[in-house]
């Protein structure tokens, strides 16, 4: 059933989120169901080492690259997982690309959901009730307010994250870039470009 | 009937503030900590993700709408430890036993955090019931958008494409159901696929004729057309 309580639990903590966090952990500490170590190495690992640079070596790659491209748009695990970029919340992933004539833009209506892999922990926007709510509804008004215009003649095609598949936009490579190393295009792949709420940056 | 989650397509909630790239990962540090502890707790293995999921959709509307993202975490956390029974009324109330508690071995090591992390939980599952529909395939979402199994239950299909047809455009394979999952009824796998509307079948005033929504849905959320 669904428990649904007119007395939740949580009101038993302190009100200030700050507070309810720390005694939170003091009594699962004390009672020794969380380890204090385990909580830095979590903490560590999504502020420091997973993170829109994991998804911009891979954007870069298959710019670089036609058949790396190709296998990725057709099965992206096998391929993403051969990089080292796999496991919570990246289990599923499929990689969607971008064209003059179609743009792909990704949102969770329900939670939050994202490619933590290759894209680290969602920012705050992704996560609010405004994206949340408008971004299927319309994405085109919510794409002017990260200062995006597509040009006459482009579809948009919104990803709604029901599942347990996540998706990364392959956004289009821009102008002037040939030649340039995985390296330096990397430099260009922003992380809202792989959400789709932003393009990737031209060469200065 | 819906839960306050479900607000795609609502109107009202004003502009998207994007943030800067570089901005910091946690906003403020105990936004960091409500995530390691709530990534700890379910290492515990009292629940999965899809109940953990709907914990957060059952805060009453009013706590739902006033609580920032992670005090959604923590707060649905505490609830959900007392619901499995890992933590008592009194315990939160900072008045329980003393001394370590029985799944104490199972909490996540710091030793063992960058295997869980890479180990994940894939939904994916061998089995289950034959694909009933093929890409390219007319469908119509189930309506109303309601848990069929369990009343006001957790359930992934969103209610703005309840009753709305749409088009299968791939098989993602069989996947865990979450409607029955959240519930300790069983994984129930089933064909899940990522099924394209047009924007028009969803909203009476679409922005442009040519947009689309993409959704994952289960196959027991489609009926063919």
């Amino acid at each position: 059933m669904p428990h649904d309580h007119s007395d939740h639990p949580h009101a038993l903590l302190p009100p200030d989120p700050a507070l309810r966090v720390k005694a939170l952990e003091t009594i699962l500490t004390e009672k020794g169901l969380i380890d204090p170590a385990a909580l830095e190495e979590i903490i560590d690992t999504y502020q420091n080492r997973i993170g829109p640079q994991n998804g911009a070596r891979v954007v870069a790659r298959a710019w670089s690259d036609p058949d790396f491209k190709e296998a990725l748009l057709a099965d992206a695990d096998p391929v993403l997982a051969d990089l080292g970029y796999y496991g919570r919340q990246g289990e599923h992933m499929v990689v969607v690309e971008n064209t003059p004539q179609q743009h792909n833009m990704v949102v969770c209506t329900l939670c939050s959901c994202y490619p933590w892999p290759l894209l680290g922990i969602p920012p705050g926007w992704y996560k609010s009730d405004a994206y949340r709510a408008r971004a299927v509804r319309e994405p085109r008004k919510v794409l002017a307010e990260f200062g995006v215009t597509l040009p006459e003649g482009s579809a948009v095609r919104v990803w709604d994250s029901t599942a347990e598949v996540r998706y990364l936009v392959l956004p289009v490579r821009p102008e002037g870039t040939e030649g340039m190393s995985e390296d330096d295009l990397a430099a260009l792949v922003t992380r809202d470009s792989m959400i789709g709420t932003g393009l990737a940056k031209v060469p200065a | 009937m819906t839960r306050v989650h479900d607000m795609g397509g609502r109107f009202g909630d004003g502009p998207v503030k994007p943030e800067a790239e570089d901005a910091p990962v946690f906003a403020e540090d105990w936004h960091a900590r409500a995530l390691a502890v709530t990534l700890a707790c379910g290492a515990l293995g009292q629940w999965n993700i899809d109940t953990s999921r709907h914990a957060r959709e059952r805060l009453s509307p009013k706590d739902y709408t006033r609580f920032s993202y992670y005090e959604k975490w923590i707060s649905a956390l505490a609830d959900l430890l007392v619901e499995k029974g890992v933590l008592t009324r009194e315990d939160l109330a900072g008045q329980g036993a003393t001394g370590l508690h029985a799944l104490a071995e199972r909490a996540l090591k710091a030793e063992n955090v960058a295997a869980a992390l890479a180990k994940g939980g894939p939904a994916s599952r061998e089995g289950g019931p034959k694909p009933r529909f093929t890409p390219g395939q007319a469908v119509r979402a189930r309506i109303p958008a309601d848990n069929a199994l369990v009343e006001g239950g957790h359930t992934r299909l969103p209610q703005y494409a309840a009753g709305a047809q749409g088009y299968i455009l791939r098989l993602h394979g069989t996947h865990v159901f979450p409607d029955s999952s959240a519930h300790g009824l069983g994984e129930a796998p089933e064909p899940l696929y990522a099924v394209r509307f047009h924007a028009s079948s969803l909203w009476a005033h679409p922005e442009h004729p040519e947009d689309e929504v993409v959704l994952d849905l289960w196959q027991s959320y489609l009926e063919p057309l």
